[in-house]
């Protein structure tokens, strides 16, 4: 068992967990943040992207003991006062999801993509996207929902 | 007010899948809640001679371990196939046994032979790997066109042949046949497909001891089916005490119509042990044991004069059942597969002939467009090859073919309603600027490249469909649906339906039609499903049915709605029914300023005392309440149809091919919700051209699945596709009062010869799906160096 | 996952101590975790050296480039001084994987478990690679020693990668369409003393196609391969690629990479 203390979604987490407890684990079953989903459970669908420190990554293939003094923010944490997420928003406006699987690890990458490069065209999008796998979409309106939160944030 | 059918509204279900707050059956959990891992064969056939469960029953957290011996003892009911199929000689289709836990044998690899439920998934997994099963490995049938020459792998079943069917009139095709100036042959195969839903398989099954009710949440596009099939067929619990809920359900595209053997065992088990029982897939799990797609080896022929009118077809297929015949793995290869195959053409005479094979690989079931994308492109590689071959531009030989007259009686079974095929290819002609090819493809070989360009015009059958018309033809079932508008007394409206969404946006297009129908704002209704305890029996989400089928039972409760609501209004308006009229909300009177909203009758309804001065506004015999139930059976399918066109790029040196332009003029009759079509359309195309250009499914010889896991199955990625470019016809649908056809299976039905056209078009030969860079370069070295000996 | 213990280490030498034969370093796990979880793989202690300050970093010289071992390709990628010095590796950074697996997969880790479709190895391969170990060094032509193996000796760690700067370089990949690691990818550089052609994902492990090499050190453009023979024996065969398909793709991505340098 290892403790582990992390910031996720702003509140402080201090728990002690078996060592071999992946991130998206830790996220699931410990915190009930239900929202980070897994689709493979080894890095290749990126349902379970969240942000460590800003950045994005594939939450089932980190150790949350490896995580330790982090700052984790989830689907759930991108809500502000009641309001959704421009990123959120613009998914909405453009039916940029489906069944809605997908969607938070989708949503978390992109906004990691406008993180890193304000207006990106359709090619870079989709590029970017490369890590997150839909099946419902055919990704179009998802490529429209990032180049409308590109307008907005 | 403002309609809002043909609105783009937004979905109401977004902000909750957005948020993190969708509830899917892996996000359910119970106190006390138990994890089961189940214990599945490596080998493709194989008898079970022995299951020593010992060790594993002793390990750390198990709390049981279950075995097929378990299953046969509790006289659990097998999986079953659930339309039955008769063969051209009139014998009945033969279907081997599929317990949920195998005794005697395994058929392949992912079979279920045990499970293990532990106090954590760790240790139920970990114990997994203690149960010894002794297996006596037999020889593999895995290829579909070898099946009938190979081992039977049932010993009540020669040639593994579940039945021989045919559809049409051999005799009317070989006079046809004899008077043709061409005949076109093809052969095809149609490759295997996982579906691969994101959301894997999940259930977790709750029993409570106190009333002897098993709630069971599972990943099901139709929670109903499931209810009665687990209790009619697999004997767990009576229909009365079982509840299934399917919450929010991350995908299905067919894989997810029917229960499978673990939704049955863990639903026994949790009865058995007293404790919720919980299982989610891993995705390893999901690509074993989820049904696949397709899976045809076809031959087929088509008859046609010189000026390329079409005269006869005929079509050879042999279809892969995989170990079981699954729920609607019967209809798939033949009903929902042989009429469509004569494709959107006045065909003369035609027949198909299907025969259906066991193999030692997962069974296959229903896949988006179920058997229409295998006649599709069964009939459009046939009808882009007589153009060819006849030196006609293709769109002039689809033109010829098409019906201009409808009702159109189509060649094998369907009476479509209602098309205009001849503006759709016109429409999708210069949507995608056809004529603007030839420079576009003198600018790609500037660059090196091979551009090419294809077409495909589709009609399908769907919104399933007519009760009478299915069980005639072999159906388990009727195939109607349910719906039920629930006033509240504040006026308020929950709508429960007997459909079920798993992305489809049932909780938007529904309520706009409720909406519309009741007078009511959008945001004052609920739409309900996926819950059996929750509203009437129903048949669930496939078939591009939700809306044809489900949306008008919805429709016509909300006109029982409104019948009441006039007799109601009369009485408290004090004038005759027949002075009422309802309009936007309002109950009216003509011609004077008398009028109550729906809202007020509603309330009434719920209040019909005499309270004071009010008086009872029930006309005398009327029962209190607002609530209306229908059941409804639509008279025909629907029949949508379209034209798409597709443009791809092929550099020759590495054979890979790049879609660079697809356009798709559909007609769906009445849009309700064009956000909603368009995102259907998008979807799926891009689970065709998957198919086309990057999906199949792979086994060895010895049954091992290769393409197990997203590093060997070609999962299509954003930066695959271009933006598609999208426009629509309307002829509505005379079948249902919306007009309504069905969108969601037009893409994955029309894409694969659409672009596998567009493919052959570019290097100049014929070429198998999926069109892989490796497969197209060897066949652009075969035609270099055809034309280099030419020369 | 198989339970194991978990071991965040500050320096190389808490790191080395605590290493034994059922033990592996922790870096990225884009590979190690993902192992475990199918089973492939289990250890009894899993020894995290990212917070080894040491490892991580890039230096960047006249004539090299030394990118510590636990530095993740993002920040190669994104890297100013790689992308002036040596654009190639950059760019061949920028190409592995998705965002999200660049933003934790680390070089060290990359090149330590060589697969054989891995984009890295052909870096090192190309470039005249040196890898400092915790011992030693090691030539990248003596450090590949096969499918998923290298020289390194159990305990031993990899600190850093010195990249050889070369006249003129590019890496061209021909990625699998489902798993998006290499079909077929080749590197070529130019240098003083001749041109390498690393090739990752046609074989067993990354080699340095000599026939094309040789053709490109007498004359280096991309006609001069047209009429190389490059032998499909020894090449891998599976569902994504035959050997004769894989042989000749080396032939046009290495004519892709000479043009692009």
């Amino acid at each position: 068992m290892t403790k582990v203390s992390l910031e996720v979604n702003g509140k402080k987490v201090v728990k002690e967990i078996p060592d071999h407890t992946t991130l998206s684990v830790f996220l699931r079953e410990i915190l009930n943040l239900t929202g980070t989903h897994v689709g493979c459970d080894t890095s290749q669908c990126g349902a379970c992207v969240v942000h460590v420190d800003g950045k994005s990554i594939k939450s089932c293939t980190a150790l949350a003991a490896d995580l330790n003094g982090s700052k984790i923010t989830t689907i759930e944490g991108l809500v502000s006062n009641g309001k959704m997420h421009p990123m959120q928003e613009a998914f909405k406006k453009t039916h940029g999801l489906q069944c809605g699987f997908c969607t938070p690890g989708m949503v978390m990458s992109a906004i990691d993509l406008l993180n890193n490069k304000k207006n990106p065209s359709d090619k870079e999008i989709r590029d970017w996207l490369e890590g997150n796998i839909c099946r419902c979409t055919g990704y179009q309106n998802i490529i429209a929902a990032v180049k409308e939160a590109a307008t907005k944030m | 007010m403002a309609s809002l059918v043909g609105s783009r509204v937004e979905r109401k279900e977004d902000k909750k899948l957005l948020t993190g707050r969708g509830k899917y059956t892996a996000d359910v959990t119970f106190a006390h809640q138990t994890y089961a891992y189940f214990v599945r064969s490596p080998h493709a056939r194989a008898q079970i001679k022995n299951v020593d469960i010992s060790k594993a029953v002793k390990a750390s957290g198990v709390v049981s371990v279950l075995t097929g011996k378990d299953i046969v003892n509790d006289k659990i009911g097998g999986l079953i196939a659930g339309w039955r199929i008769k063969s051209e000689d009139g014998s009945d289709m033969k279907v081997p046994p599929h317990p949920p836990l195998a005794s005697e044998s395994v058929n392949y690899v992912g079979d279920h032979v045990a499970v293990v439920i532990a106090e954590s998934l760790d240790e139920a997994r970990n114990a997994a790997e203690l149960v010894k099963v002794d297996y006596k490995v037999l020889k593999a049938v895995v290829k579909t066109d070898e099946a009938m020459k190979s081992d039977n792998i049932y010993k009540d079943i020669p040639k593994n042949l579940c039945f021989d069917w045919l559809l049409g009139d051999r005799a009317k095709v070989k006079e046809a046949f004899d008077k043709a100036d061409k005949i076109i042959k093809i052969d095809l195969i149609n490759n295997r497909l996982i579906p691969n839903a994101m959301e894997p398989r999940a259930a977790n099954a709750d029993y409570n001891p106190s009333t002897e009710e098993i709630t069971l949440y599972t990943t099901s596009q139709n929670p109903h089916l499931a209810r009665i099939i687990i209790s009619a067929f697999n004997g767990v619990a009576p229909e009365n005490k079982l509840r299934v809920i399917a919450p929010d359900v991350g995908g299905g595209f067919g894989s997810k119509i029917y229960p499978y053997a673990e939704e049955v065992v863990c639903s026994w088990a949790a009865k058995k042990i007293e404790r919720p029982v919980k299982w989610v897939a891993d995705r390893t799990e999901s690509f074993l044991s989820d049904c696949h797609g397709r899976d045809h080896v076809t031959h087929a022929e088509l008859a046609v004069k010189n000026d390329g009118t079409f005269l006869g077809f005929k079509n050879e297929t042999i279809a892969n059942l995989g170990a079981y015949a699954s729920v609607f793995g019967t209809v798939t290869p033949t009903y929902l597969f042989g009429p469509c195959a004569t494709g959107v053409y006045k065909m003369p005479a035609a027949y198909s002939n299907v025969k259906a094979v066991y193999t030692n690989t997962a069974p296959v079931d229903a896949y988006r467009g179920a058997g229409r994308p295998e006649a599709t492109y069964t009939i459009e590689t046939l009808v882009e090859k007589a153009a060819r071959e006849l030196g006609m531009d293709p769109a002039e030989i689809r033109m010829k073919n098409f019906p201009t007259q409808f009702p159109f009686q189509q060649t094998l079974v369907h009476s479509v309603d209602s098309g205009d095929y001849v503006g759709g290819l016109k429409k999708a002609m210069e949507v995608a600027d056809y004529k603007g090819f030839e420079k576009r493809k003198r600018d790609s070989a500037s660059k090196g490249k091979l551009r090419g360009i294809g077409l495909c015009s589709y009609f399908e059958a769907c919104g399933i469909a007519p009760s009478p018309v299915v069980m005639m033809l072999g159906c388990g079932i009727g195939l109607w649906e349910s719906a039920e508008v629930r006033f509240n007394p504040t006026g308020n409206v929950t709508v429960f339906t007997g459909s079920h969404s798993h992305g489809q946006g049932h909780d938007t297009t529904f309520a706009q039609i409720a909406a519309d129908q009741l007078g009511v704002p959008i945001e004052n209704i609920e739409i309900s499903h996926g819950d059996t305890d929750k509203g009437p029996f129903g048949y669930g989400t496939y078939g591009s049915r939700s809306l044809t089928v489900g949306g008008t039972a919805i429709v016509k409760a909300c006109d029982k709605i409104v019948a009441k609501g006039k007799k109601v209004a009369a009485k408290m308006l004090e004038v005759s029914e027949s002075d009422v009229e309802f309009k936007d909300g309002e109950f009216i009177v003509a011609k004077s300023n008398k009028k109550k909203t729906i809202g007020e009758i509603a309330f009434a309804c719920y209040l019909p005392g005499t309270y004071g001065e009010v008086k009872s506004p029930l006309p005398e015999g009327e029962e209190p309440g607002l609530k209306e139930t229908s059941f409804f059976d639509p008279v025909n399918f629907s029949f949508p149809a379209g034209s798409h066109i597709c443009e791809v790029e092929v550099d020759p040196d590495t054979g890979k091919v790049e879609l660079v332009k697809y356009t798709a003029v559909d007609d769906f009759g009445t849009i309700i919700n064009p956000l909603v079509v368009e995102g259907q359309v998008h979807g799926g195309l891009a689970q065709g051209i998957g198919q086309a250009l990057h999906e199949n499914c792979h086994y060895d010889d010895s049954g091992q699945l290769v393409t197990a896991s997203y590093m060997d199955y070609t999962m299509p990625r954003a930066d695959n596709f271009p933006n598609f470019e999208l426009g629509f016809t309307c002829t509505p649908a005379t079948s249902n009062p919306l007009g309504t056809k069905g969108c969601g299976e037009a893409g994955a039905i029309a894409a694969p010869p659409t672009v596998m056209n567009a493919v052959m078009n570019a290097i100049g030969t014929e070429i198998s799906m999926p069109a892989t860079a490796e497969k197209v370069w060897k066949a652009c070295q075969k035609m270099k160096k055809a034309n280099s000996e030419a020369a | 996952m198989k339970t194991f213990n978990y071991h965040s280490t500050k320096d190389v030498k808490e790191a080395t101590k605590l290493a034994s034969s059922s033990s592996a370093f922790l870096a990225g796990g884009m590979t190690t975790i993902p192992s475990m979880k199918l089973g492939l793989a289990s250890y009894k202690d899993i020894i995290d050296i990212k917070r080894i300050k040491k490892l991580s970093g890039i230096k960047v010289s006249a004539k090299s480039v030394t990118i510590g071992s636990t530095t993740k390709h993002v920040e190669v990628a994104n890297s100013k001084e790689v992308k002036k010095a040596l654009p190639s590796l950059s760019a061949l950074a920028e190409g592995i994987g998705d965002p999200q697996v660049r933003n934790r997969g680390t070089i060290g880790g990359s090149i330590a478990n060589n697969d054989p479709s891995a984009d890295y190895p052909s870096a090192c391969i190309a470039l005249n690679a040196t890898i400092h170990t915790n011992n030693r060094k090691i030539s990248a032509d003596k450090f590949f020693t096969g499918m998923f193996e290298t020289s390194l000796k159990k305990g031993e760690l990899i600190e850093a990668i010195e990249f050889q700067i070369p006249e003129k370089s590019c890496y061209q990949k021909y990625p699998n369409p489902a798993s998006r690691y290499a079909i077929v990818g080749v590197y070529v550089a130019k240098h003083k003393s001749g041109v390498n052609v690393a090739v990752t994902g046609a074989k067993s492990c990354v080699y340095n196609e000599k026939n094309i090499s040789n053709a490109l050190s007498k004359n280096f453009s991309a006609s001069s391969i047209d009429n190389v023979v490059v032998s499909s024996s020894g090449i891998n065969s599976d569902i994504h690629a035959s050997a004769e398909y894989r042989a000749n793709m080396v032939k046009v991505f290495a004519k892709k990479a000479v043009e692009a340098c």
